[in-house]
């Protein structure tokens, strides 16, 4: 880093060579983990240098573990086939994605103009045909999903019988449940690509809309915030906030029959101060109990105390009501394998659920005032409309059409996929982790998760090899070992942050997806360019308005959202839509990465809280407990102790 | 309170009658709209009537001006000056010094009350536009006696030797000549400056912008220095670019508030921003309001008094002193921006390629607008549409 080039100002030109960046000491080997088509390689060190590379921890905030590269594999080639294959976006062709030293590197991949010019008559045709036919394909859409979801929760990694059973041997089947297994686990991740490719198949024209709408709005009125065109274009009455109000009406019925107590005593409350230790839950795995009756945990407990009230049996059914499909809701962002769903974990749900019954108690209102935010969204709407002369308001008001009607999908297919596919998905590869543990093949239930997917496909192999020939496996004696081994890698990258990009940056970026999507625009790499500010001030995206100040509160994972206080500002690298229970209890946020379209953003926009995304660094800069004061109307925050 | 010679801002009256002058019209007015000016009364020219035509002052003043030869400017200033002070020596009538104790001291602050004493020439006089910020102003005054002598001052003020010739010029009789005075609560401004309701860079009337400093709004007003500079989004009322300047002086009410001073800004709030984030919404809301009240861009003069005294809401309390009509942006024709016009297929694939330059497409009949030539207008003329 410190034989960057830096100009005159201190800034430096480029960012540091994948090649040239050190791994960690304990990390040397950690190139041995990962796909080799995800990595840097030395042979190609040439055209990797002369890429611009952007951290996509957005997405990633975290290390990858070797199985967990499918999410960016999968999303690069998934969005890259509905720009160059299916409807030929002129100006661009996909993204690149690679991992290194853990994080997740992505580089969009351009189109020469006059390639670009050629691929114009197709564009209209194809794009056209599907903004034209918008709302019956998306229906088409949904019941793809569903299907898929639904196949993907018929897999079943059941342990391997002792012998086939006798009545194949009538019908001469001739195949074993190995055969089965293997092509379980095959069409685990081919659902898991199918499902990918559903993600991005309006999602990319879903941006481009808006783009045509956020450019046309930076022209008439200069230096519009962001903010402003994401809250003409927003829905407030959206799937992806369904969880949440489901909660929130869970938290009312409670109070209605008069169960409260059976909420708030029985289980240590999250506000309640020491109720969890820091780590405590990421340390163990994610409580599989099949259903919301009686089982291990606290959660269990409170749902099986609830059943023995009067009116227990009422709730009861609206919580099961609820919970299928809206608890297929993870605390993350669906990326990682464990993330926890509230689905499998009832204490997360009852957890927020209880945190609302209090809020109620003390007479606060918990829900989203939906009126309120209707008003607001056409107040500003017919503000920035009135400005424009007739001719302008009838373009303004055509794209603002548009970009309305495909932006419900941009924010809820995040539900579909996201959130409930890979829950079910990561549910699938932890029950084929558990199976193959109990063989031998790893100490801990999750350790298949240390093996890329490739590598977990020859541990099956091994492991049905074994049980049809009927020998031991090789898999008890080479995996343990190896296992440990990468688990020690993975911990020591984890304690490193990514560099914000690597190599040297384009004059400007003019990429469309790499701006709507990413929030990476030429102003964001200057920054990152800049460094650190060397006073008590960081700067971001004025996500959200509002000023607030109060001790921060870092989280880092959505294990650690248990810790957050009442009047804390949460501080994370990023944030997911589901961590929206805790934003009652919240002064502010303040997040390392991320737009005004980011989730964080569009969340505290919905609960009217201050938000500065994109600060780069405020989860390594600021210290938990340290006060600090967010201005998400300027894009600040003010560390108040410095130290 | 309102008797024939004083009328409180907030009484509803209507600012259309000449009793008031035009600058106490205004104060009437935006009053009555609910903006938050600072209170005071109107001293009407019934009050000024009286003291010219209780004993026989106008034919004196008459007499002395009679037979001028405004070209000969020694004699014009010495006549001036003897009219000034007739008007300044003759005892107030009693009647008239009543109504003023009794309105000032309803002012408040047990009759102590730092006010301005502003003239309020009639608009028919011809002078009031063309000489705004002749006639006196007198800040500070303090005591219902102070008062009466700063409104005999402001009386006078009719009677320069520059005021006699520009009448004398334009065929103007000295003979109806009327003054109303206004008085309001003095503000005690810890910041003050001016808000535009439309970008003066490039004429965006989606924008409002702030100019503003410490102390008095004096020096902003009239460009003596350097002053924070806030560039506010007018439907969000979030500022989008802010420029705090170095601010080495300001203009300040004496300690015993009786005069103004300049004096330096201390070393930790030079380069501070004078108005908080708050403030900055504040602010704008309130140029907003006065727009949308008078339905046309406005030049606003604004400040927060150093005592803070926050909206039932909470917000910070932002005091108007003055607007007037904006009128370089809003009456020059508008240009044409750079917007890829329509939407749907074709908008997002001129939107695309625009964005990294590519040379415009000729997207064939089907597509309903053409874009030739659209994307390389100048980029600092933006249509912001039509009032």
């Amino acid at each position: 880093m410190a034989t960057q080039p830096r100009t005159t100002s201190g800034a430096r030109r480029t960012f540091p060579s994948p090649h040239e960046l050190p791994a960690p000491a304990g990390a040397e080997d950690w190139r041995s983990l990962y796909p080799y088509s995800v990595l840097f390689q030395p042979e190609r060190r040439a055209a990797d240098e002369a890429a611009f590379w952007f951290c996509d921890s957005q997405h990633w905030p975290t290390v990858l573990k070797p199985f967990e590269t499918i999410g960016p594999e999968l999303a690069a080639k998934c969005l890259g086939q509905f720009n160059t294959r299916h409807f030929l976006v002129p100006p661009a062709s996909g993204i690149e994605c690679r991992v290194h030293l853990g994080y997740v590197y992505l580089s969009p991949i351009s189109v020469p103009p006059e390639e670009a010019a050629a691929r114009v008559p197709e564009f209209l045709r194809r794009a056209g045909y599907y903004f034209e036919h918008w709302d019956a394909l998306l229906d088409n859409w949904k019941r793809k999903v569903l299907a898929t979801i639904r196949e993907l929760e018929a897999i079943r990694f059941a342990e391997l019988p002792d012998a086939q059973p006798y009545e194949e041997i009538e019908r001469g089947v001739g195949l074993d449940a190995a055969d089965a297994l293997l092509g379980d686990y095959d069409r685990l991740l081919a659902l898991c690509h199918r499902a990918w490719q559903y993600h991005f198949e309006f999602l990319n024209l879903g941006y481009a809309a808006y783009l045509d709408l956020f450019q046309a709005c930076r022209q008439w009125f200069p230096d519009i915030p962001d903010q402003g065109i994401s809250a003409m274009v927003q829905g407030v009455d959206m799937e992806l906030f369904r969880p949440d109000d489901e909660l929130k009406r869970l938290a009312e019925l409670a109070v209605e029959l008069g169960l409260e107590e059976l909420l708030t005593s029985s289980a240590p409350g999250f506000s309640a101060p020491g109720s969890s230790a820091p780590g405590s839950v990421r340390a163990g795995e994610p409580p599989s109990g099949p259903g919301p009756g009686p089982g291990p945990g606290p959660g269990h407990d409170t749902l099986a105390a609830i059943a023995r009230a009067p009116q227990g049996g009422v709730w009861l059914d609206a919580w099961e009501a609820a919970r299928d499909p809206w608890f297929n809701f993870t605390s993350g962002n669906g990326f990682y394998s464990d993330d926890r769903y509230w689905r499998d974990d009832p204490e997360l749900p009852l957890g927020y659920i209880r945190d609302y019954v209090r809020r109620l108690r003390r007479g606060e209102r918990i829900g989203r005032r939906l009126a309120e935010l209707v008003s607001e969204r056409d107040r500003i709407t017919g503000e920035y409309a009135a400005l424009l002369d007739p001719g302008r308001r009838a373009d303004f008001e055509a794209k603002l059409r548009l970009a309305r009607q495909v932006y419900p999908y941009v924010e809820n297919h995040n539900f579909y996929i996201e959130h409930w596919t890979m829950g079910v998905f990561w549910r699938k590869v932890r029950q084929l982790s558990a199976l193959l543990q109990r063989a031998g093949f790893w100490p801990g239930e999750n350790d298949m998760l240390y093996l890329t997917r490739d590598e977990a496909r020859g541990a099956l192999f091994d492991f049905a090899a074994a049980w049809a020939q009927g020998s031991a496996p090789i898999g008890p004696a080479y995996w343990p070992p190896e296992v440990e081994r990468r688990r020690r890698i993975v911990e020591v990258l984890a304690t490193r942050r990514p560099q914000p990009a690597l190599n040297r940056p384009p004059e400007a970026v003019t990429e469309p997806f790499s701006i709507m999507l990413w929030g990476i625009t030429s102003e964001r790499v200057r920054s990152w360019l800049a460094g650190p500010t060397t006073g008590g001030d960081l700067t971001g995206m004025a996500a959200s308005p509002g000023c607030a100040d109060g001790p921060a509160r870092i989280v880092h994972s959505p294990a650690e959202l248990d810790l957050v206080r009442d009047g804390e500002i949460l501080v994370a690298p990023v944030t997911a839509p589901s961590w929206a229970p805790v934003f009652g209890r919240i002064r502010a946020t303040v997040t390392d990465i991320g737009g005004v379209m980011s989730h964080a953003a569009i969340v505290c926009r919905e609960y009217s809280l201050p938000a500065v995304t994109g600060t780069g660094t405020a989860s390594t800069r600021i210290r938990t407990g340290q006060r600090i004061r967010v201005d998400g109307t300027a894009g600040t925050v003010t560390l108040l102790d410095l130290d | 309170m309102n008797c024939m010679y004083t009328i409180t801002f907030d009484s509803g009256a209507d600012a259309a009658t000449a009793r008031v002058g035009g600058k106490c019209a205004g104060l009437l007015t935006m009053t009555a709209a609910g903006l938050p000016v600072p209170p005071g009364f109107v001293l009407t020219t019934d009050a000024f009537d009286a003291l010219l035509d209780g004993g026989g002052l106008r034919a004196e003043i008459e007499t002395v001006l009679a037979g001028i030869d405004v070209t000969d400017t020694a004699d014009t200033e010495a006549r001036a000056a003897e009219v000034r002070r007739l008007v300044t020596e003759r005892p107030v009538p009693s009647s008239v010094a009543a109504a003023v104790t009794s309105a000032y001291q309803a002012l408040g602050e047990d009759g102590d009350t730092p006010v301005a004493v502003r003239s309020s020439a009639r608009t028919e006089d011809l002078s009031a536009m063309s000489f705004a910020g002749q006639y006196d102003t007198h800040l500070w005054v303090r005591g219902a006696d102070a008062v009466l002598d700063a409104v005999r001052g402001c009386w006078a003020s009719l009677w320069t030797a520059r005021g006699i010739s520009y009448r004398t010029a334009r065929g103007v009789s000295e003979r109806g000549l009327a003054m109303a005075v206004g008085v309001q609560r003095m503000v005690d401004a810890r910041t003050a400056g001016v808000a535009l309701t439309l970008n003066p860079s490039d004429g965006d009337r989606s924008k409002v912008v702030i100019d503003a400093a410490w102390g008095l709004g004096g020096p902003v007003v009239s460009g003596e220095m350097t002053p924070d500079h806030y560039v506010v989004d007018k439907v969000l009322l979030v500022p989008v670019r802010t420029t705090v300047a170095r601010k080495h002086q300001e203009l300040v009410a004496a300690p015993d508030r009786g005069t103004l001073v300049r004096r330096a800004v201390e070393n930790a709030r030079q380069e501070a921003a004078c108005l908080a984030s708050a403030e900055v919404t504040a602010v704008a809301r309130l140029a907003k309001a006065v727009e949308s009240h008078y339905g046309c861009p406005q030049d606003i003069e604004w400040a927060i008094d150093r005592a803070p005294a926050p909206l039932p809401d909470g917000s910070p309390r932002v005091l108007l002193l003055q607007t007037r009509p904006e009128t370089v942006w809003s009456s020059r024709p508008r240009t044409s921006v750079e917007v890829v016009p329509g939407a749907g297929v074709s908008s997002i694939v001129e939107t695309m390629l625009g964005l990294r330059g590519d040379p415009p497409r000729d997207l064939g009949p089907d597509t309903a607008h053409p874009t030739k030539g659209r994307r390389h207008g100048d980029p600092a003329a933006h249509d912001i549409g039509s009032t």
